[in-house]
């Protein structure tokens, strides 16, 4: 008996709990309940720390090339030393296969060099700001550039995974502002076209309509092309993003406005038009409120097609182009299949391109589920 | 009806018109002309262009004459059939682009009917037992078939029968047929060598339409109508084929509207790490010797297969849909 009224208690303070909380509230409750999502959540979080502190991740410099180290194999780190926990690598031998020419490299068995972490490493500055030579993995006693080789090197003798440090930067940053870029025109025109409707409605949907029917990679491709060859990374860089963004806002738009269309109806709008609020306080007031967690879900699931856009131009040579470093760039060095079949880590960039699409998808689609907390 | 069609022709001649403009102005983006291209490319082999040749070759070409000049002449050869001439390849853009064409097109049309078949009975299932472990199975295999370039996946895809099976997996045809003429045994080779770039194209819209089936049909399922069929004791079959799967089929039609679109523009690109002989890797090659012509051609023709692909598959929407017939959407 007792128990069955506590049981009751808590189902009605359940119940009060709910009544009295925010929308926003009520969102993250759902959310939370959606194991996929948070679990892709935290894989984005991890994205982004490692965008944020990719020298700190990185341990040597990843534009550094030597052609005495090309194509070396991700390398074996041994953890534990003599039953201790102390992780340590052997220093690699380089020499040419007498028969085939190759490059070939072989552990030097009898030394062993010790990787910290934390470690001091090559000075860099951290934001560009505080000057610092802490790196996750260091090496004692030798240069980490002659020594660790966590994920092998590419043809030019460059270490992977630093690269793949700087890559995840500019890669995971080109689809947050391409998607700011969207999203602004993807509400402006969005929101005027469902607001405003009639014959702004009808031309900017036929727009959107033409847009979504042109193949939009040979665009891409004719566009990215079109920039000039001299033009420095960081503003072929910016062209892309609004390259990519330019076609990626109609999706946008269209959520949007398929938002105010089904608002406008609703008895809270037409009591603020009833008491004489102002248009502008209409929309940002009492209808944009009840759509922006619908807007974030769907600028989350439009995030993981803009980094495949750029992964896909930068892999044909028409996107970001070296000295730059993006995935997509990292990925152009595994086009030749017969040197992916000698050397598959090459591929390994796209381990971080799969993964990441995966986790905004999970994310997104837990935040659109979310984003209707009535239901 | 006619209201209807109309309209749709009508967006479609906009479209392509779109298209032409677009595809013109990225012919004219990039700083300097395909002269430009062409004395670079030449003094970089060591033999020099004079002033006056260059002067010429832009007079032969009609380079030096104002844009909205070269637009009209354009569009005006293209209404005649004429592409121009491919300045790269020294031969008429029709010839150079003609069977890539076509083969872009059938590689697309195979990835769409891969889609479908794939999509339509997965779809079907997944309604039928919902939270079921192969519906899980499947919508955990969608999630990660949209996650993957389809160039990436061409790149695992080759790797694989590299590595493993020591065969080369890219192409369209055997090396017998590839230079051939047509004959019922070279589209028999290509019929065989299909498969792979249908699934690599088609996978991302499988994963896609697999989950719009599954949402229609749960939804059309839950209906009264559903319950009143299986009271009467109709066979379960009958009662989900009927009516609920003709209901719930409606986007698999008005997908290709962008389903199209998106494979075609997949093909591109997928055609290049296959390398197969579709006008993909033609495009690319053009747009870096900036032969405009060529590279114009080629986007405005893709537009313009696409276009009328739509437009098809609006026709075919308005057949299967009686709301649409009888003009009440």
């Amino acid at each position: 008996m007792a128990e069955h009224a506590v049981a009751l208690e808590a189902g009605v303070v359940a119940e009060d709990r709910l009544a009295v909380a925010t929308q926003w509230q009520l969102i993250w409750w759902r959310f939370r309940k959606h194991k996929l999502a948070v679990g892709g959540t935290l894989v984005l979080v991890a994205f982004y720390v490692v965008s944020l502190f990719a020298d700190f991740f990185a341990y040597v410099d990843p534009t550094e090339s030597e052609a005495q180290r090309s194509l070396i194999a991700p390398q074996a780190i041994h953890w534990f030393d003599e039953g201790k926990f102390q992780p340590y690598v052997h220093p690699l031998k380089g020499m040419r296969d007498p028969k085939t020419f190759k490059r070939v490299y072989a552990p030097d068995l009898s030394t062993k060099v010790p990787v910290t972490f934390f470690g001091h490493g090559e000075p860099y500055k951290l934001f560009g700001l505080i000057p610092t030579d802490r790196h996750l993995f260091a090496v004692e006693g030798a240069k980490p550039s002659e020594t660790l080789f966590l994920l092998g090197t590419d043809t030019h003798g460059r270490d992977l995974w630093s690269r793949l440090m700087y890559a995840t930067r500019t890669s995971m940053t080109i689809g947050l502002v391409s998607v700011a870029l969207s999203l602004v025109l993807g509400v402006v025109l969005g929101g005027i076209s469902g607001y405003f409707g009639g014959a702004i409605d009808s031309v900017i949907q036929r727009i959107i309509e033409i847009l979504r029917s042109i193949p939009t990679i040979p665009l891409w491709m004719g566009l990215a092309a079109a920039l000039p060859a001299d033009w420095s990374v960081v503003q072929v860089y910016f062209a892309i993003t609004i390259i990519i963004s330019l076609i990626g806002w109609t999706e946008l738009a269209r959520v949007v406005r398929g938002r105010f269309i089904s608002l406008k109806q609703e008895d809270f709008v037409m009591a603020a038009e009833l008491v004489g609020c102002s248009k502008a306080r209409i929309i940002f007031r009492h209808m944009v409120p009840s759509f922006v967690s619908h807007i974030i879900a769907a600028t989350t699931l439009a995030i993981p097609a803009i980094i495949i856009s750029e992964t896909s131009l930068s892999f044909l040579g028409l996107g970001l182009r070296p000295p730059a470093i993006s995935w997509g760039v990292l990925l152009q060095d595994a086009q030749n299949i017969q040197a992916l079949v000698i050397s598959p880590w090459l591929l390994f960039p796209a381990v971080a391109v799969i993964v990441a699409v995966l986790a905004f998808n999970f994310m997104g689609d837990g935040i659109r589920d979310a984003a209707d907390p009535y239901l | 009806m006619v209201a209807y069609i109309v309209r749709r022709l009508v967006l479609a001649v906009m479209t392509v018109w779109a298209i032409s403009v677009l595809s013109f102005m990225i012919i004219h983006l990039p700083p300097g002309d395909y002269v430009t291209s062409y004395i670079a490319s030449m003094s970089a082999s060591g033999s020099a262009v004079s002033e006056g040749e260059a002067e010429a070759l832009r007079e032969q070409l009609g380079l030096n004459q104002p844009i909205t000049v070269q637009y009209a002449k354009w569009m005006g050869l293209i209404m005649t059939g004429n592409f121009g001439m491919a300045m790269e390849w020294g031969r008429p853009v029709a010839d150079v682009i003609g069977d890539r064409l076509t083969l872009t097109m059938i590689i697309s049309v195979a990835a769409i009917v891969f889609t479908w078949g794939i999509a339509l009975p997965i779809g079907i299932y997944s309604a039928v037992k919902p939270y079921s472990f192969l519906d899980y199975a499947f919508t955990l295999i969608g999630f990660i078939g949209l996650a993957i370039p389809g160039f990436l996946l061409a790149l695992v895809v080759m790797y694989i029968g590299f590595a493993y099976f020591g065969a080369n997996v890219g192409g369209l045809f055997s090396p017998d047929f590839a230079e051939a003429p047509w004959s019922w045994a070279k589209a028999w080779d290509l019929i065989k060598h299909l498969p792979i770039p249908a699934i690599v194209l088609g996978v991302a819209g499988t994963a896609q339409l697999i989950r719009i089936m599954r949402s229609n049909l749960l939804d059309e399922l839950r209906k009264p109508y559903v319950m009143t069929a299986r009271a009467r004791g109709l066979s379960e079959y009958k009662v989900i084929m009927r009516y609920p799967v003709r209901v719930a089929l409606n986007p698999f039609i008005s997908t290709i509207g962008y389903l199209l679109p998106y494979v075609v523009s997949g093909s591109i690109i997928v055609s290049l790490v296959l390398s197969l002989p579709t006008v993909g890797p033609l495009l690319l090659k053009a747009l870096i010797a900036q032969d405009m012509f060529l590279a114009g051609t080629i986007i405005l023709l893709l537009g313009v297969m696409t276009v009328i692909g739509t437009f098809i598959s609006d026709l075919l929407l308005m057949w299967v849909d009686p709301r649409i017939r009888l003009g009440r959407e």
